[in-house]
């Protein structure tokens, strides 16, 4: 049962990472109808960020035991800069084929995410980097369920923005004109919706959301940072997204947890450790044969 | 149908993004053999082929190509290979070249990519026509590019790649590492004989040729010896998170756990482990020689405190050839060398002394030369190039000792 428990932990962990990536790709898709493929590389860039506050021990990172607001300065630092990164893609690279066919912009994004992959590749080197806060390594043990103080500051602030994302698109002038243009990007612009204002802010935040996931999974969790860091954990918060319904951001947090937390069960089994790749995607299809459009996504009808 | 579409669209990118990203990740294709004979091996490598004809090597001087892995994934390996070579060229120049020639080398990197491989080998032949090769580190480059090499009669010397298919491409190819079926079962004799540790899980590296090698020969000598595999886990080098494994591991209650992986995943499967409140020892091969591996357990004294794993050489060993080694590196690269770098010096050597006896530049008989390699005086050991291309020498058992691998052990073959 503790086993079953610890596995449960673990999952929603990974698939908190998930979830917080996920957000950016639904987010972008409900309002573009695109994939930014680029999407995480700057989950990637974010932990690079994070690796270079420690290195240069900003905000007093450099020491064992770094102060609280410190951790959170350079979470929020690496948000900075992802945004800065995620406005920089949509204007040199979106907004100039927004109104190509689709494939087009499929076909840049996936060129933005090699190309930002080998600029940190030239940038960093290949070898790994580390940006661990080691005064969060700290295990706590809770009847026999052990769950390191990092892990919990993750989960937590990651549902915890994920509630403050779920307020601004419900209740803010910003959020009202995100839902709108997703609707309708045509009508909106009509209605009076800066459409390029909405389409740059959705950017900003889906971007600022993947450096944060980045960055604590870089110092929290201590795991090597190289620039094929983004590739894996990117494609699985797709399937996420696509899982929960692409569009929906509840569905792609719902989708991202569930993904962890089968994947955790999957790695924790002998027989189908080698297989945890291969069962999220068989998860995504299966999903998909059954609804289509996803856990939580609506199911639209279309006349041809 | 919009969304459908979009979809569809998508995952046919996804696809091919995904084929993209496996081929530079780097993993090897094709399972090695654990079981195949001494005998097939042989026939392997002694086979017929036909060769095609490679430019002849330059002759106002000696050049040598080397490649690695200079800034792919296991990129400290790479660099730490070229350094290696770097003393010995420094060494055979200062004594007045061989064949009364200068040395030169030619260096091209292969990203941990296998295409890459053959083609940074393809262009050493054609464009830099050197008169042999030395590298990779990793089996999965250097039987992609040791086939070049075969192809075209280049003689290649790998200076640590330890599984044993590399050496069977043909006659050209030549190794002087160990070979993983001694690495695997000397960790096992140790574990059991030394530690007294009977129960033992095993978690590896399920994308690496290396791994899977490693894992197999582990547990069948532990077999042997009459010790228990409790779980057999594997994880994906890409991946971050190693918990569920290390749970199913903690629950068995293993008294170790062997980990034949490369550094980079290491170090962090040791944290987590730690942060789950497993004590068991940790066991590990080669690819756990780099100095990024203390790091990345988070810094010496830390979670792989106290772990053991089977190397090449130890930079503390006081033989004195083995200390003027080390001296020399310390002064041109301020940090011990590696096992990857005494490697690499040694094979260096290795090649000198063969093209000095073969006394000219002519290829076919600078192979030989290398096949009669006989009581070499390494700093990795002493060793006699064999019928294989192989070399049978001694494992040392190395412990992490806060910044430090401390030679506890050495096993003969």
């Amino acid at each position: 049962m503790e086993q079953y428990l610890q596995y449960v932990v673990n999952g929603v962990q990974q698939g908190a990472i998930y979830a917080i990536i996920a957000v950016g790709y639904t987010m972008v898709y409900g309002v573009l109808r695109m994939i930014n493929f680029a999407h995480g590389e700057v989950y990637m860039l974010g932990a690079f960020v994070a690796h270079l506050c420690v290195i240069n021990g900003l905000y007093g990172l450099g020491s064992d035991n770094p102060p609280a607001w410190g951790i959170a300065a350079m979470v929020l630092t690496c948000m900075a800069a992802c945004m800065a990164i995620g406005i920089l893609i949509e204007r040199l690279a979106y907004r100039p084929v927004r109104n190509a066919p689709r494939l087009i912009a499929l076909i840049t994004a996936i060129g933005m995410s090699f190309l930002l992959q080998n600029l940190a590749l030239l940038w960093f080197q290949a070898s790994p980097k580390y940006a661990s806060v080691e005064s969060v390594s700290r295990s706590l043990s809770l009847g026999g369920i052990s769950i390191s103080l990092g892990q919990l500051i993750l989960l937590v602030s990651s549902l915890g923005m994920m509630f403050v994302l779920r307020i601004l698109v419900m209740k803010t002038n910003f959020g009202r004109g995100m839902r709108a243009v997703s609707e309708d990007m045509g009508a909106a612009s009509l209605m009076g919706v800066n459409v390029d204002k909405v389409i740059l802010g959705t950017f900003a935040i889906g971007a600022a959301l993947a450096g944060a996931g980045g960055a604590m999974t870089a110092a929290f969790v201590a795991s090597p940072i190289t620039p094929y860091f983004g590739f894996m954990p990117g494609l699985k918060a797709f399937v996420s997204a696509v899982l929960g319904g692409i569009g929906n951001i509840p569905g792609a947090v719902l989708g991202g947890l569930l993904l962890g937390v089968i994947e955790a069960f999957v790695a924790g089994n002998p027989a189908l450790s080698p297989y945890r790749d291969a069962v999220a995607f068989a998860v995504l299809i299966l999903v998909l044969m059954v609804r289509p459009a996803g856990l939580l996504g609506r199911a639209t009808a279309e006349k041809v | 149908m919009d969304i459908k579409r979009a979809l569809v669209a998508s995952f046919a990118m996804l696809a091919v993004a995904g084929l993209i990203g496996c081929n530079s990740g780097g993993s090897g294709s094709g399972k090695i053999g654990g079981g195949s004979s001494a005998e097939s091996r042989l026939a392997e490598r002694n086979k017929e082929r036909k060769r095609d004809k490679a430019p002849d090597p330059v002759q106002d001087k000696i050049v040598i190509g080397v490649y690695g892995d200079f800034t792919g994934t296991n990129s400290t390996f790479g660099q730490d290979t070229k350094e290696g070579v770097a003393i010995a060229l420094e060494e055979a120049n200062a004594a007045g070249g061989v064949l009364g020639l200068p040395i030169e080398v030619v260096e091209e990197d292969t990203r941990t990519d296998q295409t890459q491989a053959r083609n940074a080998v393809t262009k050493l032949i054609q464009k830099d026509k050197v008169l042999a090769v030395l590298g990779e580190v990793a089996s999965s480059m250097s039987i992609a590019g040791g086939k070049v090499c075969d192809q075209y009669g280049v003689p290649m010397i790998t200076p640590s790649s330890t599984n044993p298919k590399v050496t069977d491409i043909g006659q050209y190819i030549f190794r002087v590492c160990f070979l993983d079926d001694f690495q695997g079962t000397s960790m096992a004799r140790y574990a059991v004989n030394d530690l007294g540790i009977k129960k033992i899980a095993i978690l590896y590296d399920v994308e690496s040729d290396y791994s899977v090698g490693l894992k197999d020969f582990f547990k069948a000598e532990l077999a042997k010896l009459g010790g228990e595999v409790t779980h057999e886990l594997s994880f994906k080098p890409a991946d971050t998170d190693y918990r569920s494994q290390l749970t199913t591991i903690k629950n068995s209650k293993a008294e170790a756990i062997y980990i034949p992986g490369y550094y980079k995943s290491v170090g962090s499967i040791a944290r987590q482990a730690r942060e789950l409140g497993i004590s068991a020892k940790l066991l590990g091969g080669d690819g756990w020689s780099s100095s990024e591996l203390i790091p990345g357990a988070g810094g010496p004294g830390k979670a792989l405190e106290g772990a053991y794993f089977t190397d090449h050489f130890s930079a503390l060993d006081p033989n004195e050839d083995v200390q003027n080694f080390v001296k020399k590196y310390e002064a041109k690269f301020k940090k011990k060398p590696s096992a990857l770098a005494a490697l690499a010096y040694d094979a260096a050597k290795v090649l000198f002394q063969s093209i000095e006896s073969a006394g000219s530049q002519d290829r076919a008989k600078l192979r030989d030369a290398i096949a009669n390699i006989k009581d070499f005086k390494g700093v990795t050991g002493t060793f006699s190039i064999n019928e294989h291309g192989d070399v049978l020498k001694t494992i040392t058992i190395v412990q992490v000792k806060g910044n430090e691998f401390v030679m506890v052990k050495t096993l003969e073959p």
